[in-house]
């Protein structure tokens, strides 16, 4: 199964380090694939080094894709995650 | 004849950062870079070898940083989210997979191809805007010299498996080393950099272990397993001194231990000026257990009760049940004297497991103390039941940390208005007199002291906070430390604007940060007409013997004086020659 879906940086810090483990620790929870794009550029989501180097802002579109058994479940779960603007206030 | 010049055969000398002397063996850490043996592998045997090799070298780093985030010293919990982050990097294909292909492709050994990976990395990250991402880099150069050192069979120097007593000497210690430090073990510090502010200072300060920074040339003067001596007071360290110097520092350890205990006997006298004024010494503790301490060291009530550790010392936030028998007990062995307990001072992201709420990147200026109270009502009212309950036990008075303006205060104090209707409408007893104070340690509310004032009992001045939040210095980031400074004018400006503005409303002003205890800083505080210094228990003996000596007559001109003075150097200067006109022998002894 494979979800795709945009999504938006809401929180004020954008994709900074702790953001980034956070989604680390959602795709290492699940056995799905992750996969993140930005301008053409896609990363594994299970990879922090991947994920930071995209160096997103506030403000970024980027198209994320799970593909595997629980894909819909992950996805589910980063969405809350960006929608939850990673936990800040 | 002064031998401190002279002694040992090789003596260097450095800033003095934490009196004190220490007689023992060096630990050198050594922090160089692993040499890196280039090699290529020729049949493919070898390369299943090598690849079999540099991920065994991954499993022994991945279990080295768990056994060192499980044995972290409880003081520096704040610094574990370095090492998982570190764990993750471990795992990532862009270090992992990489070198393990190019291993095969290149048919190169482990610790090249790694060094490959690392590069490739770095040029990414170079390329990185975003200056705070780009310097991620350090954390993935600090896992690959782990896993280089691991590879090249050199045993990784870490400070958690020092399993003797010993005298640490380094070029600098990170925040990172200090992670590992298994502290009982560490008798000193010696570093090559730093400063009087360095993290290496604030270090051995918190942990009361003598140390001596900025000596430049310590990791090379000294090999591990050396003799030294190490005076904190002075700041000499003497590297295998012979038997006539040993016997000397020996002489001089005894000595400044009976000087310590001298003072700590006459902790029990009155702090009382020579011109007859009485000043209100009190301590600041954290737990409990602390009471006993305070009276030993001749504290006369609790000026400041911090309230974090039993929010930070279980996964479940406590129960109103606990958080009364705490406060209860506290207020009982103080009785008749007064218990100063302050309501919550942590930041949310302290709460991350217990709730979801994101680690902040700027955590002085977010979701804490009282923002976090007034955001999480239950939480609130369930501590200020506690405190309210305790206080039908003893003499208990309540302060809010980190009020910013009226309106904070206004809510603060209705939630309170609350929480004793419903102890009214349960019958539940509590003192209804019970004072309500607040910390002044923001910019803010100093501005508005004559407005805040009107609706409190007294101001406690958070001198720490105060100074971190009015020079824009954060005391841990070693670059701006050394800027971190109590004497600068600003603050003094600060604290008699706050000290005037309570006077018109007629309420008390105590000072609870460090500068309370701070011998240097007395002749300012009493000038001030303060009514009372809350100080960590063991300064207590110290100020109060200063407090003796100093007529509250001549502090009033020493203020006048140092109003006049527009740098902080010239004031720190000033209150040196004061303090240590009166008293050459803290001087000498490095108090000052």
């Amino acid at each position: 199964m494979e979800v795709i879906r945009r999504l938006k940086i809401r929180n004020s810090l954008g994709l900074h380090a702790r953001a980034a483990a956070k989604i680390v620790e959602l795709a290492d929870r699940h056995e799905s694939q992750l996969l993140l794009e930005k301008d053409g550029r896609q990363v594994d989501g299970s990879n922090i080094l991947s994920v930071l180097t995209l160096a997103c802002p506030k403000g970024t579109e980027m198209e994320v894709r799970t593909i595997g058994k629980d894909a819909e479940a992950l996805m589910a779960e980063i969405d809350a995650l960006f929608e939850g603007k990673f936990g800040e206030n | 004849m002064n031998k401190d010049a002279v002694a040992g055969e090789r003596s260097l000398k450095g800033i003095a950062v934490y009196p004190g002397i220490v007689i023992g063996k060096a630990h050198l850490v050594d922090r160089s870079k692993v040499k890196i043996l280039y090699q290529y592998l020729v049949n493919t045997e070898h390369l299943n070898d090598e690849v079999e090799r540099f991920e065994e070298a991954l499993r022994v780093v991945e279990k080295e940083m768990l056994s060192l985030k499980n044995g972290m010293a409880e003081k520096l919990n704040d610094l574990g989210f370095i090492l998982d982050s570190h764990l993750m990097i471990l795992k990532d294909s862009m270090l992992r997979d990489s070198t393990i292909r190019t291993i095969r492709d290149e048919k190169i050994n482990a610790e090249w191809a790694l060094k490959k990976s690392l590069d490739k990395i770095r040029e990414v990250f170079e390329q990185i805007d975003d200056e705070y991402i780009s310097n991620r880099i350090s954390d993935v150069e600090n896992v690959t010299e782990r896993i280089l050192r691991t590879l090249s069979g050199k045993s990784q120097q870490s400070l958690s498996e020092i399993d003797k007593r010993v005298i640490i000497v380094a070029h600098d210690l990170s925040p990172a080393d200090t992670t590992e430090l298994n502290i009982g073990r560490v008798m000193g510090f010696i570093t090559d950099v730093g400063g009087r502010t360095s993290h290496t200072a604030i270090l051995a300060q918190a942990l009361e272990i003598p140390a001596v920074v900025g000596l430049e040339s310590a990791t090379h003067a000294v090999a591990d397993g050396d003799l030294l001596i190490v005076d904190g007071s002075t700041g000499v360290v003497l590297v295998n001194p012979d038997d006539s110097a040993i016997i000397y520092y020996q002489e001089k350890k005894l000595q400044l231990e009976d000087y310590r205990s001298s003072i700590a006997r006459q902790g029990h006298l009155p702090a009382v000026t020579p011109d007859g004024q009485h000043i209100s010494i009190t301590a600041n503790i954290e737990f409990l257990e602390e009471v006993a301490a305070v009276r030993d060291y001749g504290g006369v009530s609790i000026g400041l009760y911090r309230t974090e550790f039993l929010y930070l010392r279980s996964k479940a936030f406590p129960e109103e049940e606990d958080l009364f028998e705490d406060y209860r007990e506290v207020a009982e062995l103080m009785v008749p004297e007064p218990v100063n307990i302050r309501t919550l001072d942590i930041g949310g992201d302290k709460f991350v497991s217990k709730l979801e709420i994101s680690k902040e990147m700027n955590p002085a200026l977010g979701l804490r103390a009282i923002r976090f109270c007034l955001k999480q009502p239950g939480i609130f009212k369930t501590q200020l039941r506690a405190i309210l309950r305790a206080s039908a036990f003893g003499h208990v008075r309540l302060i809010f940390p980190m009020i910013s303006g009226l309106q904070e205060l206004l809510d603060a104090k209705k939630i309170l208005a609350e929480v004793q209707e419903e102890l009214d409408r349960d019958r539940i007893p509590y003192d209804d007199k019970m004072e309500v104070g607040i910390m002044i340690e923001i910019p803010s509310a100093v501005v508005m002291a004559d407005v805040l004032a009107k609706h409190v009992d007294f101001f406690s001045i958070g001198t720490n906070d105060l100074i971190q939040y009015s020079l824009a210095i954060d005391r841990v980031n070693e670059y701006v430390a050394h800027m971190y400074q109590p004497y600068d004018p600003a603050i003094i400006r600060m604290i008699v604007q706050v000290v005037e503005a309570a006077g018109k409303e007629g309420i008390r002003v105590n000072i609870c940060g460090e500068m309370a205890g701070d011998p240097l800083c007395i002749p300012i505080l009493l000038g001030l007409g303060l009514d009372g210094l809350s100080m960590n228990p063991r300064s207590i003996p110290l100020i109060k013997k200063i407090v003796r000596a100093m007529p509250i007559s001549q502090a009033h001109d020493d203020l006048e004086k140092i109003k006049a003075l527009h740098t902080a150097e010239a004031v720190q200067q000033y209150l040196w020659e004061r303090t240590g006109g009166m008293f050459p022998e803290l001087r000498e002894k490095g108090y000052l």
